[in-house]
């Protein structure tokens, strides 16, 4: 195996850095699948038959919500991994933990969202409109619940392990996806909401 | 649900399909106990995580599927063969053509493709493995869950049946209120999704684990064609998954992404689909050109002619693939300058495509030209490719389209290209790299029966098309009179299908035959080839390169042999660092198949379980901890003494 010390921990093996590789190819597919979620709903956004349109439905409170709690989230992640460098397990504990509670937030004010939604009468099945809308959130929604399992798993075994290639390789992977759903969230913010109430 | 809902019933071909299911079903129980050979399967291949064993597997199934594609299209022959014919009734015939199209082009060009890069492309660029082995597994468990799947519609629930691009509002619920379009879409989710794995873990490969001393630029062309590929996998196929994925919810959960009413749109369906699925004829086509090109080159003695410029074509034919989809619905009525725009980007395509047809004949002027089989599949390639390329050509104008859109006249064309480049690509790699596969070659004289009878069957089969079509027979049309005059042509196009057919059968045959009587290959180059996969003992042993080989020039193992410089260091062997095998590929597969099949019959709840379960696999996986093995010094240079009969 090939080692090399001037890299950070994460990096160092050949293998490891195959996979920071790799991961980064995959984020560019997952562009390209939230680019076509978008166009879709860009092209479906007033096509709302019958049912209710975005300035009725969207309220800007919990999306603020939203916002602030990913946009830190994204933050304390990048904490993490910094405190990672420095080879401080218990700050980097913490800053992943508040993290991953912050999803877990976030998570929660959206579900709440849908749930008004529907008692407005506003489903999956209504219009073309809210199809698209409930799959482009559903799918960032379904990423950041994936991201909060595998972070959470992530986070065990650095307590039981410490910091050793393989996990600080896998931490830094998944700070990598954490961002990334944070500017899809960007996106949808602009797109969908400033889109919608304007 | 009614059970006579459940299997499909009232036929007797699908009772006889039923039967025969069962039966081999449990002939390959029964004969795997009696030969005590469980132990053996599971162990060697299906928890392998090999890149070679994992082609081999590919392989197979794509033949697999090949002969079930071929039998699909020998039924439609059949019916068409004769004006009024009672063979098949409307809506066997709507599935039988959706099923063919779909098999032939996912289930059996695409794995095809993907097997012989798995086996090649590591040993091409001197590599020991593909850069990740357990998701190179977990991507061939998937599109072998997603094929069984398709498959199984044949017998239960019933077959798709809107065509192999499955366009609304045919599609939906309410055209087609079988289960057979769920098939269709979760099949190829299942499937895409393996493929995409496959993308990223090919170009990890092939960037990144190249021997030292292969630049970008001295890699084999076939290697180079399977790097674009995996891009334009990667680009494209993201989209399937989307479009799949709302197909999905528009048929299980009642979505209106498509539908006629409440804001819906059809037409979003229609470009969506081939955003991915004109790319998706580049990734079959692609690699079968790097294939050809590296055999051209082999058996003509000479340098490829014009490298740079076939990379430079590939990458150009790569973009345009994504900016030509709208060519497949010039008459759904967007405007003259949308069509303006995609009759020019098709054209081009003409252009690159054009310069590597002379470059392989470049190379071949002058060569010492020998006939072997793989040789021989591309030599047919190139005039009848170029025939179909022009007769694309005459398509891709949009005003012209007009007249022969959605007639027997695309039919012809699309079979024109896709057979003579995907099929006799994967056909002459197949024959070309098997020796290095299975240390023999395939009989000589039985490969070239074989050849001629699919070459001339092949034209027999499909040069009337083109003329039925121009008379005005349409696609997809389960019958017609006599009085349309469109039965003596039909008839001979039928019996070519059934010649072809004949030469799938003597090839596969073949397989058998050499197996029993080829003499056994002793020094693993037996065409004096060119790249380095040939500088290894065949079959390749499990860690392929006993030692990194250094590339110094464009075909190594040629340039090695030429200037008699030594391609691999002196000195002892050193261990190998190699990864255990796992069964964790195969049971997710497993349980993406049943997670699939649940959500096709709308059970949630056991689907729900299934998704779970999923999960779960994924989190034993990340938990696990299993740093692989070491092969030692010693052992390996026992099997290279075994090999190759080398001291050290
Ligand atoms: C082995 C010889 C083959 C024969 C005799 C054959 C014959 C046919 C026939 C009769 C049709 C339907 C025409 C119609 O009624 O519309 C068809 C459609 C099609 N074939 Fe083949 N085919 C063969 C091989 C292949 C291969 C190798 C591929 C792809 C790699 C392929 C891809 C397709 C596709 C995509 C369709 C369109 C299906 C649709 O309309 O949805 N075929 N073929
Ligand atoms: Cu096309």
């Amino acid at each position: 195996m090939k080692i090399n010390d001037a890299l950070p921990l994460e990096y160092r093996t050949e293998e490891n850095s195959n996979k920071i590789f790799g991961f980064w190819l995959f984020l560019g597919a997952e562009i390209v699948l939230f680019s076509t979620l978008f166009a879709v709903y860009l092209v479906l956004w007033n096509r709302t038959g019958s049912g209710p349109t975005g300035k009725d439905l969207f309220e800007i409170n919990g999306v603020i919500w939203e916002t602030v709690l990913l946009l830190t989230s994204s933050f304390t992640c990048g904490l993490g991994i910094h405190a990672m460098r420095l080879g401080l397990k218990k700050p980097m504990m913490i800053f992943f933990g508040i993290t991953l509670l912050m999803g877990l937030g976030f998570l929660g004010i959206e579900i709440t969202e849908f749930v008004n939604y529907v008692h407005e009468g506003a489903t999956l099945q209504t219009s073309a409109f809210l199809s698209s809308l409930f799959v482009l959130l559903g799918t960032h929604g379904l990423h950041v619940t994936m991201g909060f399992l595998w972070g959470a798993g992530i986070l065990i075994q650095i307590k039981r392990q410490g910091f050793t290639d393989e996990t600080t390789n896998k931490s830094f992977i998944f700070s990598l996806y954490w961002h990334f759903l944070d500017v899809v969230w960007i996106f949808i913010f602009s797109f969908v909401y400033l889109k919608g109430l304007m | 649900m009614k059970w006579d809902e459940f299997f499909v019933t009232g036929e007797p071909m699908i009772y006889g399909a039923m039967v025969s299911i069962v039966l081999v079903s449990i002939a390959i129980l029964v004969g795997l106990t009696y030969f005590k050979k469980w132990g053996y399967l599971w162990r060697e291949w299906l928890t392998t995580v090999d890149h070679k064993r994992i082609g081999v597997m590919y392989i197979l199934s794509a033949l697999i599927m090949l002969f079930r594609g071929g039998v699909d299209a020998l039924l439609m022959r059949t019916q068409l063969a004769v004006p009024e014919s009672g063979f098949l009734d409307s809506q066997h015939y709507n599935e039988i053509f959706t099923t063919h199209g779909v098999i032939m082009i996912l289930f059996m060009a695409m794995p095809f493709v993907i097997g012989l890069m798995n086996v090649v492309v590591p040993l091409q660029i001197g590599a020991r493995d593909v850069a990740f082995p357990r998701l190179n597994a977990v991507s061939f468990w998937l599109f072998f869950a997603g094929a069984m799947l398709f498959n199984i519609s044949f017998v239960i629930g019933g077959s798709p049946d809107a065509g192999w691009s499955a366009y609304f509002p045919l599609a939906s619920l309410e055209f087609s209120p079988t289960v057979g379009n769920n098939f269709y879409s979760l099949a190829l989710q299942i499937s895409g999704i393996g493929t995409l794995m496959t993308g990223v873990n090919f170009i990890v490969t092939i960037l990144k684990m190249r021997a030292p001393g292969m630049k970008l630029m001295r890699m084999p062309m076939f290697t180079w064609s399977v790097l674009i590929t995996n891009v334009i996998i990667l680009f494209a196929f993201p989209v399937l998954t989307v479009a799949l994925a709302l197909m999905m919810f528009d048929r299980v959960f009642g979505s209106q992404f498509f539908t006629m009413a409440n804001g819906g749109m059809d037409m979003l369906w229609a470009n969506l689909f081939w955003v991915w699925g004109h790319p998706e004829v580049y990734i079959v086509i692609l690699p079968a050109f790097g294939i050809f090109s590296d055999i051209i080159s082999t058996f003509s003695k000479k340098n490829l002619y014009g490298y740079k410029s076939m990379v430079f074509s590939m990458v150009i034919i790569s973009l345009l693939s994504f900016l030509v989809w709208a060519h497949h619905f010039y008459t759904m009525g967007a405007g003259a300058m949308v069509n303006g725009f995609f009759s020019i980007t098709t054209m081009l395509i003409a252009v690159p495509t054009g310069v590597k047809i002379f470059n392989w004949l470049f190379t071949l002027r002058k060569g010492k030209i020998t006939f072997t089989s793989p040789m021989l599949y591309a030599m047919a390639f190139i005039p009848i490719f170029t025939f179909g390329g022009v007769t694309g050509v005459m398509l891709a104008m949009a005003s012209a389209d007009y007249q022969y859109h959605n007639t027997m006249f695309l039919v012809a064309h699309f079979h024109y290209v896709l057979i003579p480049g995907t099929v006799f690509g994967v056909l002459a790699g197949l024959h070309y790299w098997f020796p290095k596969i299975f240390g023999f070659r395939l009989n000589e004289r039985r490969a070239k029966t074989a050849f001629w009878l699919i070459v001339v069957g092949f034209n027999v089969a499909f040069m009337p098309l083109f003329f039925l079509g121009l008379q005005g027979m349409t696609r997809r049309m389960y019958t017609y009179s006599a009085d349309t005059g469109f039965g003596p042509l039909n008839m001979i196009a039928t019996i070519g299908a059934f010649v072809l057919a004949i030469g799938f059968v003597v090839l596969c045959y073949n397989f058998y035959y050499s197996f029993r009587h080829s003499p056994r290959d002793e020094h693993g180059d037996p065409w004096d080839a060119r790249t380095l996969e040939w500088s290894i003992p065949s079959p390749v042993p499990v860690y392929n390169f006993a030692k990194v080989p250094h590339v110094e020039s464009q075909d190594a193992f040629w340039h090695a042999k030429k200037h008699n410089v030594p391609l691999f260091k002196e000195g002892p062997y050193e261990e190998i660092h190699m990864p255990s095998n796992s069964g964790q590929p195969f049971i997710l597969g497993v349980i993406m198949f049943f997670a699939g099949f649940f959500l096709v019959f709308s059970w949630f709840i056991p689907a729900l379980i299934a998704g779970i379960g999923v999960v779960i696999m994924l989190a034993v996986r990340s938990f696990e901890r299993d740093h692989g093995y070491h092969i030692s010094a010693k052992e390996i240079a026992a099997t290279e003494q075994k090999l190759r009969g080398d001291s050290v």
